[in-house]
């Protein structure tokens, strides 16, 4: 009994990270720009690494004939192909702004490259939140 | 330009990247990294070969 309310006295005499402004930039670079959250903690093999990696998995979407989805209200299906394209951040911008990813019904691996792109910007959405949890200090 | 890729090498493609995030994203240190970053690639692989016996299964 002595040693848990110990336990919690320990617990509660931590005191909570101070937020810095790293942990609000980080996480916005990292989203505009996969890999850049960690980069500019200087993680930068891991950086090179996730950009890369989610950068490949994008233009090789495209490249497919991929469909990118845009803002809408209609089929649920639509709207979360939406929210994992918009993961990509600046990739999905860029694409937006030159009226890329129409998608080839003619192909049929098109279908495969709709789905490379949604999941690049769902990892990136994975790597924002470890670039936020390495800025806070959660994670080195 | 348009690339296809047949289904295995999509499938290859898909593993290699995404299991490389989820290294670098869900382990503390490189030696852990790596892997689990191996472990996540043979269980995209190996599932893939699973479920393409099990539907070669189910066809017959």
């Amino acid at each position: 009994m002595a040693n848990q309310t110990a336990k919690t006295t320990t617990k509660a005499a931590v005191p909570a990270q101070p937020a810095s402004m790293m942990a609000v930039i980080a996480p916005a670079v990292g989203w505009l720009i996969p890999g850049a959250g960690h980069m500019i903690q200087r993680r930068w093999i891991r950086g090179v690494l996730l950009l890369v990696s989610i950068g490949a998995l994008f233009v090789l979407g495209l490249l497919m004939q991929g469909h990118i989805y845009k803002a809408n209200g209609g089929d649920i299906l639509d709207m979360l192909g939406f929210i994992g394209d918009l993961g990509a951040g600046g990739l999905y911008i860029v694409t937006l702004a030159m009226n890329w990813g129409q998608g080839a019904v003619a192909f049929a691996t098109a279908d495969y490259g709709t789905k490379f792109m949604i999941v690049a910007g769902l990892l990136n959405l994975i790597a924002v939140a470890d670039a936020y949890h390495i800025a806070i200090g959660k994670k080195q | 330009m348009t690339i296809q890729l047949s289904h295995f090498s999509a499938a290859f493609v898909f593993a290699l990247f995404a299991s490389i995030v989820f290294g670098i994203t869900h382990r503390e240190n490189t030696r852990e990294m790596v892997r689990y970053g191996l472990y996540c690639f043979a269980m995209f692989l190996g599932g893939v070969f699973v479920a393409g016996w099990a539907m070669w299964l189910v066809r017959r």
